[in-house]
């Protein structure tokens, strides 16, 4: 957490500024029972009236005084802490956005959103929540400490003794009661998960007849989350009457012993009277430190999540000098490529050497787990490799500039991804420049045009987060044509036809096939019919290219291919 | 889902942590539809535990009444001190005036009899009658110091003062020694008779020892408070909780296709946290609170009606900064939810599609718009914690102007000896501690508010109507032989959307259905009829002869068998997800259907075996084999009528091979309906279904629907002759 902090540098000024305005307002509130024994030693009792009224008006004074000075640094602390926030969102969220694959993968997307959004927030709220309460409970302790021993150095002991007490017994109570905190997260988890499992299995649930038995593990969750957070309720319960005794007995013993050195004549009734109330204050400064304790361990976890986001630093950076003029189009070549995945034991590509050039059709073929969306990531240097090259139009993607080694591809993943807009953002996501037609032109290749037309607004159909208002199949198309208004030279197909129904999927294959006749495309398909009339099919098996060729020249020499083939086709049609 | 999740709990974090500080204020309230009823339905869950509830009030009251008359008491003990102080401090005075002034008197004596030798000066020196007397008195009484009785003493104070004022300035007892106001002058009288000048401490080590029992007694009190209350609020939302989990059980699948799956999860999770958490913490303070404002008025009553004017005067003050300052935070707040709500789902965007992000270039726009969003957030949530922050100090101002007037009032009371130096601290306490109850109050409403529409939410999936029951002559059929009848059946899912119209199916026991079309053409629409997931709109459904709606839910269902091409498992061990199928079945029963299902040999090349616990979003086995799990599942459970979806498009080819195998082990001999992929399912089976956009549009075996050279044909030759088909499409 405190690392964070670093990035209050630029409210370095404010900062003082609420420090020096939160203790002008503490000082103000330790005046007031001061003044206030003034009331008494000087007014009161000496029967001076109009001292009791000018000192009256002055402890206006001091109070409208504070409050100008509370209002004053919360508004700075609230520019400040909220300022924390928005500079720590937009450097997660800057450096997220440098990540290659490799980091996402690592850190997982879920926790990423969660560390940019909530997480900040977390960190924000407790920011200002110490701004507000934090920083004035110690200055207000320890200003209390010295107006009290202004007052009478004799009593202070008493306060010597409750301050450890209290603080001893918040201590215990919190140490108690965090790790059961921690537990009763882990049951809410927990019901989380059954309940959710039951929502998505609800289907299975039924038909298997498991009503009851769900309904068991739900209950034993269920009554697992209930006893836990008694027994966490127990424990608090025993907090604010234990806080509450120790602060009543100090006020007690404070009045006894005060007492007591009055008769003696060392003390007098308005010292008495402000340092009650000067206990009073420093127990509940302390009562607000005491809080601290249950909200910065929450926001430690999520400030130690942030720091983890903000330390990564992605592997994949640009070249310090870049190569960026070419002299071919879409020229795609692989020697000898080797890539492993972080953690992993082996490689999941080993020796693949191959080029695909302009005009040409490449298809990618093999089982899960074989590589295939691994190697055509390592296309567009989502991941870089262990060994070998991979150059195009030949030049090695590690020496050229991110931005004109993807300008020149066009990527359709396997998991079609849309953004919030209407279809024309979307499409125009692959080329700001689009005009219209063009942007049109793309859609009817994609086979796109006529379920756009159906829409309401048609192309201005607003697309919903996560392109959840769309069938699979359809948010195929539309990346699809994402990629080929782009024109690039190299397109790139991850099994981008798989939601697709075999009437379109051979439609729209038959319409790509003239559209870019003249790009280098790289297919990675499952079905054996994608890929039949490819220029070049390469057989990946386990990581190895198990084979290279034509459909007819793999029927003849590849026994994986074959496998696969007859996997899928009858005997006429293999042949 | 995993990111709704998180999403849920984060905030429930911010709203566990706004609970104890006052951060909730001015926040935005979420506000109920009808809020009277539900209230009163949430009341009605407390009833088991009304007696733990009786007691809890009680315990309240008990503990805040001792809370509330400990300042009183203290009070009395500092009064004692005041008087001991004051009567201390007037008899020391008196008696050292006493002193001087006789000594002054004696020299005067002296001198005058010394001068009474020459008659001129005696002229000069005479003394009028009144005066001369008042120095007879005077000088006649006992030195204070050597009187022990207090009422003596008390007496000769007075004297002394009534003579004072008859006697020569010079000679004036108190004016210059003792500057007190007359009333106070009669207390200080009054204090030195009842204390004799001396601090009472067995009077105040008695109200030391009261309080100290009293404090004790409070603490107890509210220990057991809170440890009755904790179990009862716990219990009712455990027991709401249970009772929204067997609603759900009895809801159709209607339900739960119509509301999104994190809709209900929130609901009985955070929806119900925040109804425990309320009873848990505001109920108890509510009682307390009120008793405390109650007792806080009284109490301040009974020390000085009017300094309770002025702490009531300043109430107006507080209501209505709250109100202006949570008005115009709630706008803020409101604004800082929208651009929250903005800035989650760009994140959320882009992470996901970081891979087309960065494919297609667009990182600078991404965080171009972040840091627009970035910025409104900003300027959105500095405000509405500025304006939410005001709160703070302005109640404090406005405590401190009571505390200012009644220190200025009280004060000027005191020399009036109109009030005890006690009666004012205890006062002060009570009116700084009134702002305390008052807040609260005002914050567990909004609290309330929020918790009854929460309450309101989990109590909507309660009155959610149940599926129709069993018909209760619903019939069991012993040996199912697995003869599927559909009669003119009707079915929409949507009143004014017809989708399947007058249908007709006749399936003999054994036969394999195929049923193709393209993708969501609406191929689950027919498992959700056949295993009565939702009710036809008319005709009939029969299996065996017997309708299915005549047959016990549990018993037609436990006729299918499903696999589908969404996998369920849990988080458990592999043979706990294939042994979920049959009850008690035995570890045999699982390894038998796990080698039918060709899933032995993976499972066993995993480090634990069956004994394999899948994570939570079984991630550590692949699709493929995640399938056949399903299908062992399936196996073991040994149905008449088998649902199959042979799509395995993340599949790859050999695992592909094994589900294959796997599907035609489990096909033999029963029924089938097979959404089917492959071309060898679909030549051979007994019928094939043809869908289209929910509704079954040809019917009829291979052959016969290739001669209707409709879709099927169009289809079948579209995907199986790929390579000729340009020349039909351009």
């Amino acid at each position: 957490m405190l690392r964070l902090f670093k990035y209050l540098k630029p409210y370095t000024a404010m900062i003082i500024a609420v420090l020096i305005f939160v203790f002008l307002q503490t000082l103000g509130d330790l005046y007031l029972p001061t003044l206030m024994s003034d009331i008494i030693n000087d007014g009161v009792l000496q029967g001076d009236n109009g001292k009791i009224l000018n000192i009256g008006g002055f402890m206006l004074l001091v109070a409208g005084g504070g409050a100008v000075c509370a209002i004053i640094a919360s508004f700075l602390s609230s520019k400040t802490a909220v300022g924390l926030g928005t500079i720590l969102r937009s450097k997660v969220f800057g450096r997220v956005e440098s990540y290659s694959l490799h980091e996402i993968d690592k850190i997982g997307t879920a926790t990423l959103i969660t560390r940019t959004t909530n997480d900040i927030n977390q960190v924000q709220m407790v920011t200002v929540m110490i701004m507000r309460m934090m920083i004035s409970a110690p200055m207000m302790a320890i200003g209390g400490i010295i107006m009290a021993l202004r007052e009478d150095r004799q009593l202070t002991w008493v306060l010597g003794i409750a301050i450890p007490v209290l603080a001893g017994v918040i201590a215990l109570i919190a140490s108690r009661m965090l790790p059961l905190f921690r537990l009763v997260q882990v049951k809410i988890d927990k019901i989380n998960l059954v309940l959710r499992e039951k929502l998505t299995g609800i289907r299975v649930i039924r038909a298997f007849n498991t009503v009851e038995h769900e309904v068991k593990r739900f209950d034993q969750a269920n009554v697992d989350l209930t006893d836990n957070y008694i027994k966490v309720n127990k424990i608090m319960a025993f907090m604010m009457p234990s806080i509450m005794l120790v602060m009543n007995f100090t006020s007690l013993a404070v009045l006894w012993f005060g007492g007591i050195f009055i008769s003696k004549g060392s003390m007098d009734l308005g010292a008495l009277a402000a340092f009650t109330q000067y206990a009073m204050q420093i127990m509940f400064s302390m009562l607000m430190l005491s809080l601290m304790f249950i909200m910065v361990p929450r926001a430690q976890a999520a400030a130690v999540r942030i720091n983890e986001v903000l330390e990564t630093i992605p592997e994949i950076t640009d070249a310090a000098k870049v190569e960026d003029s070419f002299t071919e189009k879409g020229f795609v070549q692989f020697k000898d490529v080797t890539f492993t995945y972080h953690g992993a034991e082996q490689p999941a590509l080993r020796g693949i050497s191959f080029s695909a050039r302009p005009g040409e059709i490449t298809a990618i073929i093999g089982s899960t787990g074989a590589g295939k969306s691994t190697l055509i990531n390592l296309i567009p240097r989502f991941y870089d490799v262990d060994s070998g090259s991979i150059l195009i139009d030949g030049v090695d993607v590690r020496e050229m500039s991110q931005k004109s080694l993807r300008s020149k591809i066009g990527f359709v993943p396997q998991k079609a991804v849309l953004f919030s807009g209407t279809i024309i953002d979307n499409i125009k996501f692959g080329n700001d420049q689009a005009t219209e037609a063009e942007i049109r032109h793309a859609a009817d290749v994609a086979q796109a045009t006529e379920f756009i037309e159906t829409m309401d607004r048609g192309f201005e159909h607003e697309i919903a987060q996560g392109g959840t208002n769309v069938s699979g199949g359809q948010k195929q198309r539309l990346s699809i044509a994402r990629a080929l208004v782009r024109k690039p030279e190299v397109y790139v197909f991850d099994d981008s036809f798989s939601a697709l129904d075999f009437k379109t999927d051979a439609r729209l294959r038959a319409a790509l096939k003239q559209e870019i006749a003249e790009a280098t495309v790289i297919i990675v398909a499952q079905r054996v019919g994608t890929v039949m009339d490819a220029d070049r099919i390469i057989v990946l098996n386990e990581g190895q290219i198990a084979g290279m060729g034509t459909h007819r020249e793999l029927l003849d020499t590849c026994e994986v291919y074959k496998e696969i083939v007859s996997s899928q086709l009858s005997e006429e049609e293999i042949a | 889902m995993s990111v709704q999740n998180s999403n849920q709990r984060g905030q429930k974090g911010r709203g566990q942590m706004g609970g104890g500080f006052g951060g909730g204020f001015g926040g935005p309230v979420q506000k109920a539809k009808d809020f009277k009823g539900t209230l009163k339905r949430l009341i009605r869950y407390l009833k088991p535990h009304r007696v733990n509830l009786i007691i809890v009030v009680i315990f309240a009251i008990a503990s805040t009444v001792f809370t509330i008359a400990a300042p009183k008491i203290t009070s009395k003990a500092m009064n004692k001190l005041q008087d001991g102080y004051m009567a201390k401090m007037m008899l020391e005075k008196m008696s050292e005036a006493q002193t001087k002034v006789v000594d002054q008197i004696n020299q005067q004596m002296g001198q005058m009899q010394q001068v009474q030798k020459t008659p001129s000066s005696l002229q000069q020196t005479t003394v009028d009658p009144g005066t001369a007397k008042a120095i007879q008195e005077f000088m006649q009484l006992p030195m204070l110091n050597t009187v022990k009785d207090a009422r003596q003493k008390a007496d000769i104070v007075q004297k002394m003062l009534d003579l004072g004022q008859k006697m020569p300035a010079k000679a004036q007892v108190g004016e210059q020694n003792v500057k007190l106001t007359p009333e106070q002058i009669n207390g200080a009288v009054r204090a030195i008779r009842e204390t004799n000048g001396e601090y009472d401490f067995q009077y105040i080590g008695r109200i030391a020892l009261i309080l100290l029992g009293m404090y004790i007694i409070s603490a107890c009190f509210s220990l057991i408070m809170g440890l009755v209350m904790s179990g009862v609020a716990q219990k009712t939302v455990r027991d709401l909780r249970r009772e929204v989990d067997q609603r759900l059980v009895r809801l159709p699948l209607k339900y739960f296709d119509n509301h999104p799956h994190g809709d209900i999860l929130s609901r009985v999770t955070n929806d119900l946290d925040t109804v425990a958490t309320t009873l848990q913490q505001s109920l108890t303070q509510i009682i307390t609170s009120v008793i405390t404002i109650i007792g806080y008025i009284v109490m301040m009553l009974t020390i000085s009606p009017i300094l309770t004017l002025i702490v009531v005067a300043t109430l107006p003050l507080y209501i209505a900064s709250t109100t202006i300052i949570a008005k115009r935070s709630q706008k803020y707040f409101a604004a800082q939810q929208k651009e929250l709500g903005a800035l989650s789902g760009h994140v959320e965007e882009m992470y996901t599609g970081h891979k087309i992000v960065k494919a297609f270039g667009h990182e600078k726009d991404s965080i171009e718009r972040f840091e627009e969003i970035n910025k409104n957030l900003y300027g959105a949530g500095w405000r509405a914690q500025f304006i939410s922050g005001m709160m703070f100090p302005l109640m404090n101002f406005i405590s401190n102007l009571g505390y200012v007037g009644i220190s200025i009032v009280g004060g000027l009371w005191i020399t009036k000896n109109l009030l005890g130096l006690g009666d004012i601290l205890a006062f002060i306490q009570y009116s700084r501690s009134f702002t305390m109850p008052i807040a609260q109050t005002a914050q567990i409403a909004n609290v309330i508010q929020s918790t009854i529409a929460c309450a309101e939410r989990v109590f909507e999936i309660l009155d959610e109507s149940e599926e129709i029951p069993d018909n209760p002559n619903a019939s069991v059929i012993e040996f199912p032989k697995g003869e599927v009848r559909f009669n003119h059946v009707d079915f929409r899912y949507k009143e004014e959307v017809p989708l399947i119209e007058d249908m007709n199916l006749d399936v003999k026991p054994g036969h394999t259905i195929a049923i193709v079309g393209p993708t969501g053409a609406g191929k689950t629409t027919l498992v959700n009829l056949l295993m009565r997931f939702y009710e036809i709109n008319a005709g009939k459904i029969s299996i065996d002869g017997v309708d299915i709606k005549d047959i016990k839910r549990n018993e037609l269902r436990k006729m299918f068998g499903m696999v589908l091409q969404d996998t369920w498992l849990f988080n458990g061990t592999i043979k706990d997800n294939i042994a979920y199928a049959k009850q008690g079945a035995i570890m045999e029963d699982v390894v038998r259907a796990a080698k039918a299902a060709h899933a032995d040999h993976f499972i066993r090349t995993l480090p634990d075996g069956y004994n394999t616990v899948l994570n939570e979003e079984a991630t550590n086995i692949s699709q493929g084999q995640k399938q056949l799990l399903t299908i062992a599942r399936a196996i073991l459970a040994d149905p008449t009528i088998l649902i199959l979806d042979e799509a395995t498009s993340s599949v790859d080819t050999r695992t592909e091979v094994l589900i294959q195998k796997a599907m035609a082990n489990l096909m033999k001999g029963r029924t089938s309906f097979v959404i089917a992929h492959r071309l060898s399912t679909i030549r051979d089976a007994e019928l094939i279904l043809v869908m289209n956009k929910g509704k079954i549009i040809e019917m009829g075996n291979h052959k016969d629907l290739l001669a209707q050279s409709g879709f099927y044909a169009e289809l079948y030759n579209s995907q199986f002759t790929g390579q000729n088909i340009e020349t039909e499409v351009i």
